[in-house]
């Protein structure tokens, strides 16, 4: 079984997001990156599916050199090789093209990757991927177990689940619950700086969108605040200010 | 030529994102002076009349593929059906409402299309410096003005982003043959599991949420009074669903659903960053917490700082007068 789990190099969840040079660029001073929390879930039911049934997990991330030290933090919560594809992640249609080829190359099994990244929020990328390579691809799946070359997935509809079966090769989008995040431990982190990290070059630098500027949403303009005993003036509030009721 | 929209329903009616989807491309039409604007819904399962009533929303066409197989949603079906549809109808823009299903069918029909995709899309495109879309982005703490390139284009569209047309009036629904292989449901759906009769929370206009302040699961009834007379779906924070109070897809947040309805209530939920991401973009936020120090009330329109179990009845009440 060999599953390729794609990454993203992500601010922090709690990050405060500003940009610079008249809102063209993000503003990455004092930022702490994190492996995008979607795909930390992928990743953590990659190295469960190995350990349950052997095999390798390759670690996959399109970006510059500075994306290196989170894909360290992959090979320390247990992945055994990373590959970089040394390129700016410029859009959805860029980044799957890239991955589409390793895919190939590599003749994976089983490609995980979170249901969308925490900066573009596109969850593009693993449709495109499949389509690309006329395999399945699911998401948001929330359950993953292997029977075989069949895969039995749950993925999340709204208002409930849906159960699928269907067989590998396949891409799939991943949420929780699909397993809890894996906290790289000592001897991970030391075994990880021996483990192969490929940089290999971009096969392609087609994109069909580009990104014109970036804006912060307005300021909220401070909370009214009604007494336990004014919910009637608080329904009235909603009723003729914000016109809801 | 015309603008394509794809129509997605839940237990056999329209849903509302799609009736919005198909508001929104005929916003876009009268921008670019277009006419035609054809709906297309997958599957036999929705009325005719139903799907006549489109024409309301604004769609000049319906086309519906009575496959019975498009009942459940297969992304690789649906994703082949609508790339037939955009070549026979000619159509270069294809609308969609962001949604479970909408978006990894879109990617696929993007790759099929050789077209431009954007997704979560807040407001109608921008046609001065070419096709300029705004999304949202940073999980709803920031915006993007993206330029699409390529001739075809695909849209997919955040709740709210347009008001909902409701002045046109019904049109023809005629049917249109897809050639479908078995290839096309290599995916065997064997269960789905779904709440029936429950207003979805990624649709709904009002969501009236609890978090680890309602203490346990045995608590929810008053929220889900309260969602009741406010036509609201219930929500929860990510705790709430770890915990197994509440299922998964009702859990909001950084990892969870993004919601965008007119009101978000929010109910002993501290307002952590992670939850905030979800939610900040509603249009008016209600916050009951006994902690006057809680986050959320930063992110607040309106607040009571006090006990949920007092006020949340009170609410109800207060609400069910004012609707008397
Ligand atoms: C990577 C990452 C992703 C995350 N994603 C999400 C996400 O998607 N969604 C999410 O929600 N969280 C998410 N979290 C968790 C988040 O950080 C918070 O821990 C969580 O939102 C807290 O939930 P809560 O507000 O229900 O509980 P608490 O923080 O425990 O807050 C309970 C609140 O209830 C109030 N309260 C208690 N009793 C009463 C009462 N009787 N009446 C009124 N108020 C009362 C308290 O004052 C308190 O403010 C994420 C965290 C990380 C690290």
């Amino acid at each position: 079984m060999k599953i390729l789990v794609c990454i993203t190099h992500v601010p922090d969840t709690t990050s405060k997001i500003s940009f610079t040079d008249n809102n063209t660029k993000f503003n990455s001073n004092g930022v702490q990156y994190i492996i995008g929390p979607y795909d930390d879930y992928a990743l953590a039911r990659a190295v469960e599916l190995k350990e349950q049934s052997g095999g390798s997990v390759t670690l996959l991330n399109v970006g510059g050199s500075e994306t290196e030290p989170t894909l360290r933090k992959g090979l320390a919560i247990g992945a055994d090789e990373a590959i970089r594809v040394n390129a700016e992640p410029t859009d959805a249609f860029f980044v799957a093209k890239q991955i589409a080829a390793v895919v190939k190359e590599g003749s994976y099994d089983l490609v995980l990757m979170g249901r969308e990244s925490i900066d573009y929020n596109g969850g593009q990328v693993h449709g495109m991927v499949g389509e690309l390579l006329n395999m399945p691809s699911v998401s948001p799946v929330m359950q993953l177990d292997l029977e075989g070359d069949t895969a039995k997935v749950a993925r999340e509809i709204e208002g409930g689940k849906e159960y699928l079966e269907l067989k590998l090769p396949l891409i799939a989008g991943c949420q929780e619950p699909i397993a809890e995040w894996k906290i790289p431990n000592m001897r991970g982190i030391m075994t990880a700086r021996q483990k192969p990290l490929k940089v290999q070059e971009a096969v392609s630098d087609e994109t069909m969108t580009s990104t014109l500027r970036y804006e912060l949403p307005p300021p909220k303009s401070g909370v009214t605040l009604f007494q336990p005993d004014q919910i009637k003036e608080l329904v009235d509030a909603l009723k003729n200010e914000a016109k809801i009721l | 030529m015309p603008i394509l929209v794809f129509i997605e329903s839940a237990e056999g009616a329209v849903k509302k994102s799609s009736a919005e989807a198909v508001s929104y491309a005929s916003a876009m039409a009268a921008q670019m002076g277009e006419k035609e604007i054809i709906a297309i819904a997958l599957g036999n399962e929705v009325p005719e009349e139903s799907l006549a009533n489109l024409g309301k929303h604004g769609a000049t066409k319906v086309l519906q593929v009575s496959d019975e197989r498009l009942n459940q949603g297969v992304i690789q079906a649906c994703a082949a059906v609508l790339h037939q549809a955009m070549e026979k109808t000619g159509s270069d823009i294809l609308v969609l409402a962001k949604s479970s299903l909408g978006d990894p069918v879109a990617a696929r029909v993007a790759i099929k299309q050789q077209a431009a995709l954007a997704s979560n899309i807040v407001a109608l495109p921008n046609l001065d410096e070419g096709f300029v879309v705004k999304r949202s982005i940073y999980t709803g703490k920031a915006f993007t003005y993206v330029k699409l390139n390529a001739n075809k284009k695909i849209l997919a569209v955040k709740k709210n982003a347009v008001d909902l047309k409701e002045d046109g009036n019904p049109v023809t629904v005629e049917t249109f043959e897809a050639v479908l292989s078995d290839a096309d449901f290599n995916v065997k759906i064997t269960k789905v599991e779904k709440a029936e009769g429950e207003v979805l929370l990624p649709e709904a206009d009002i969501v009236v949420s609890g978090g680890r302040g309602m203490k346990g699961p045995e608590n929810w009834g008053m929220l889900e009074d309260l969602a009741k007379v406010l036509g609201a779906a219930t929500g929860c924070s990510k705790p709430v669903s770890d915990m197994g109070w509440r299922p998964h897809h009702e859990h909001v947040g950084q990892t969870g659903i993004k919601v965008s309805p007119t009101l978000y209530i929010a109910v002993g939920i501290s307002g952590a960053i992670q939850h905030l991401a979800g939610v900040n973009s509603s249009k008016y936020i209600v916050v009951i917490n006994q902690d006057p120090e809680a986050p959320f009330f930063k992110a607040a329109d309106y607040g009571v700082v006090g006990n949920a179990f007092d006020i949340v009845p009170k609410l109800t009440e207060a609400i069910k007068a004012s609707k008397n």
